[in-house]
Order: C-alpha cells, then sequence, then structure tokens
C-alpha cells in the first residue's frame, strides 16, 4: 500500500460532463496520479460498494461528488462517502446547487413517471407499469432505488466541506483545487474553491456596456445576429453574467453566446432574484402592459434563471396551491 | 380555514406608503394586526430577494407598497419595482405560488384610507387562501 493521499471520485444525478473534466486534465492527471491514489472512481474504475465499506473511517483524503441527490442509492453512498472521508467537495453545479437535473423540482416525481413511464409517445406500456423499488419475479426479490419527489444539492443530505460550481468545472479549476488541497493551502471550511466577482467583472465585453443600459424588449437569440464584442445585455439578450460566478474563463461569451449560468450566484445570492433585479433594472417599460411585452420572449423565467441552480433557491420546488 | 391568521410582510417606501399608514394611525382608521411593515427609503431598494426570503421565513403573503409612478422620491426607483415585480409574479407561478399572495400597489402620503382598504384587502385574501408552506426542503423530506 502506498502512503499517498487517497482520493473519490462519485457521480450522482448528473450527466457525467464532471467525470469529463478528469479526463479532460489530460497528461496532467499523470502529475495528479503521481501524487495520490484514486481509490474509488466508478465512472472509470471497477470498485464495488463494499470495498468502500470496509475502508476505514477517515481514510480517503478527498471524495469529489458530483450530481444532485435524486435517489436513495445517492443518498446512501453520499453518506458512505462522508463518513470515509477527510475532505469531501461538491463537485460541479449540481451537486452545488442541483444544476439541470434539478429543475424537475418545478415537477413532481408523479408527473415525471407519469410522463415518461406513461404518456411519452415512444412508451409502449400499455399496462401502465411505473417503477417499484422492490418487485418479486419468478420467486425472487428485485430492488430499486427510491426515486425522491425532489432534487437535493449534496449538502441537503452531507456535510460538505467545500465548493466547486460549474457545468462542468474547468480543469483548471480542479487542478487548482487538487493543488491546493495537497499543499494543505486549502481555505477555510465551506468556502467555494473560486474568487467571489460576478463574471461581468472579467468580461471583455465589460468595457462596451453603456453606463445606464436600457432595452426595449428582451431578443431570443435566434432572432437576432448577436454582435461578437458589444455586451450581450446591452443587445437586449439575457445574460447570466451579473448573477453568475466567475471562475471559467468566459468560453461561451468567447464564442459569441451569452452565459447562461452554470457556475452559479455569487456568496449569499439567490441567483433568480439577482437576475430579476438586473434585468428589471434595465428595462425600458413604464407600466405593466409594457413590461409584459418586454419580457415576452422569456416565457420561463424561473428555467432561465435557476437552470442550474434550482435546488438552492429560497422559494424551493413547485408546490400545490389548493 | 376560518381560524387562520396569516402573516404578511409590508414593504413600505420612506417617502409615500409609509407616510400613508401614519396617516391610517392618525386618523384613528384600523388595519390588521397580521400585516407587519418593513420600511425602506424606495421600493426600488426591494430585492426580489427580500420579497422570497419573507416567503420562506413564513410569510404567508407579502405586499410591496410605494409612491404612484410620477412621484417617485428618486425619480424611478418605483417603475423599477414594477419591472421586477412583474417578472417575479410570473416565477412565483411557476414554483405553484398563487401570485395573488404578492401585491405591488401605490399608497400616497395622503392615502390613509387607502393603505386601510389594500392592507385590509390583501389579509382577507390570504385567509382566504390559507397558510403557505414552501415544499422542497430536506429537513421534511429526507430522514
Amino acid at each position: 500500500m502506498s502512503d499517498k493521499p487517497k482520493v473519490a471520485f462519485y457521480w450522482c444525478a448528473s450527466c457525467g460532463g464532471c467525470e469529463e473534466t478528469v479526463v479532460d486534465l489530460e497528461e496532467k492527471i499523470l502529475d495528479v496520479v503521481k501524487a495520490i491514489d484514486i481509490v474509488f472512481w466508478p465512472c472509470a474504475m471497477d470498485p464495488k460498494y463494499s470495498d468502500l465499506e470496509a475502508m476505514d473511517d477517515g481514510e480517503i483524503a478527498i471524495s469529489f461528488i458530483n450530481g444532485a441527490i435524486r435517489t436513495s442509492e445517492q443518498e446512501h453512498i453520499s453518506k458512505l462517502l462522508r463518513k470515509k472521508s477527510g475532505v469531501v467537495i461538491a463537485f460541479g453545479s449540481c451537486a452545488v446547487m442541483g444544476g439541470i437535473p434539478a429543475l424537475a423540482n418545478l415537477k413532481n416525481k408523479k408527473d415525471i413517471f407519469k410522463r415518461s413511464y406513461r404518456d411519452s409517445p415512444t412508451n409502449v406500456n400499455p399496462e401502465g407499469v411505473l417503477p417499484q423499488t422492490e418487485t418479486d419475479l419468478d420467486g425472487c426479490r428485485l430492488s430499486l432505488p427510491e426515486f425522491y419527489d425532489t432534487v437535493y444539492k449534496l449538502d441537503d443530505v452531507i456535510e460538505v466541506d467545500y465548493y466547486m460550481p460549474g457545468c462542468p468545472p474547468t480543469p483548471a479549476n480542479l487542478e487548482t483545487a487538487v493543488q491546493a488541497a495537497l499543499k494543505g493551502e486549502l481555505p477555510e471550511k465551506g468556502a467555494v474553491l473560486l474568487p467571489d466577482k460576478s463574471l461581468c467583472v472579467s468580461c471583455d465585453r465589460n468595457e462596451t456596456k453603456p453606463d445606464d443600459i436600457t432595452i426595449s424588449r428582451i431578443r431570443r437569440l435566434t432572432e437576432v445576429q448577436a454582435d461578437p464584442e458589444e455586451c450581450f445585455l446591452a443587445q437586449g439578450i439575457i445574460c447570466m453574467g451579473p448573477a453568475t460566478r466567475d471562475g471559467c474563463e468566459y468560453p461561451c461569451v468567447k464564442g459569441n453566446m451569452p452565459c447562461t449560468g452554470c457556475f452559479g450566484p455569487v456568496s449569499d445570492a439567490d441567483q433568480g432574484a439577482r437576475m430579476i433585479a438586473s434585468i428589471g433594472g434595465i428595462i425600458d417599460a413604464d407600466d405593466e402592459g409594457e413590461v409584459r411585452d418586454a419580457v415576452s420572449a422569456m416565457p420561463d423565467p424561473a428555467g432561465t434563471f435557476y437552470r442550474y441552480s434550482l435546488s438552492s433557491s429560497l422559494l424551493g420546488k413547485k408546490r400545490e396551491e389548493r | 380555514m376560518s381560524n387562520f391568521e396569516p402573516n404578511i410582510i409590508a414593504f413600505v417606501c420612506n417617502w409615500c406608503s409609509y407616510a400613508g399608514a401614519d396617516q391610517a394611525g392618525e386618523q384613528k382608521l384600523d388595519y390588521p394586526a397580521n400585516v407587519k411593515l418593513i420600511r425602506v427609503m424606495c421600493t426600488g431598494r426591494v430585492d426580489p430577494q427580500f420579497v422570497m426570503n419573507a416567503f420562506r421565513g413564513g410569510a404567508d403573503g407579502v405586499m410591496v407598497l410605494g409612491c404612484h409612478p410620477g412621484d417617485c422620491h428618486y425619480r424611478n426607483g418605483n417603475i423599477k419595482a414594477l419591472r421586477r415585480f412583474e417578472i417575479f409574479k410570473n416565477m412565483l407561478g411557476q414554483f405553484g405560488i398563487n401570485r395573488e399572495r404578492f401585491l405591488l400597489d401605490w399608497v400616497a402620503a395622503g392615502e390613509g384610507q387607502k393603505f386601510q382598504k389594500v392592507t385590509t384587502e390583501m389579509t382577507e385574501k390570504i385567509k382566504g387562501l390559507g397558510p403557505l408552506v414552501i415544499r422542497g426542503y430536506v429537513e421534511s423530506e429526507v430522514v
């Protein structure tokens, strides 16, 4: 057994892009594995949950957990990793604030099952069977994890030491975190391992932003040819820059696509609220009708402003009002 | 639900609506004790996050009361509030929260009676809607 620090990667409800970030370290991963021992990484290796259970408490130095908590299995393994790890890093937007899976919080389990297993046009399910946690088949009892009604962020179910948002975090973000951990230079517990300022601060296009932006109406990307130099908001295109944390080096904006907010808000802010405050401040409309016209190209404010952060919204998830 | 006494937060602007509430007091006009006032300098200062925090913290209804359009002490703070809360109301609906739980209205310094009217009507409306319980928090659902 080597005495290198042990590291684990785990994947809950997410697309797998965060695991891709690890692969995208390219040859730098050789430096990383020189310094650490990856002991648990189901995406790339073949460990069993029993291997993890057999480890001592605190034996793993750092666990990077990506993905939101959608099922009982994800909750169980996250709790197990918490027990076995010194430091747990919520890795990627799904773990930090629910990410794309959390958009399902605008629906509930019943609606989702109905759509996925009954109403979807590609389904053949005449008996309307829905997934069950326990099924008896040919004398055997089969089990599936429980599907929760709500998509939770990781720190709703376990204590998280550090946060690294991003969809996905960049390889540079990951490398910085690993290096800081190896050198014992991690900041105070609970910190987000990224700068606490908004994307606009470092965006190149910030210089083209007028002092007092006013827009007559919101435009969809499909209806305009976006100017490749000018601030998106000044062009009437929703850009989440004002409500989003810096740290990604804005590849989207460089590719002439507005920010969609994947790094989440800065400290103590609610991303949706911050964005409404921002957009509301620049729309040039003086009565309710004009405001409705101006924002008519944005029929889904919750999905737009909380695309990656719905589990952390102050408004919770969709409720059924009488 | 007849015994339900709602918790209502009202953000009132210093220059018009707070003075309007004051005038209601001077004229001895009763308004429901369910409405708790928070005095702010301008409705333009009321970040949507304040309203969300109020809902999350247990408010069943939230009001933002400011100067009539054209009368804002800071020129157009109330108009900025109007723009923000129009978008905000759309979003409330997506979270399954009845939009009627939120009210943006204008009450001038001399409108003690209007203050009485909007606060009374809001209280009655929220009594009809029942308590607001925000869902999706882990404390109640994952053990």
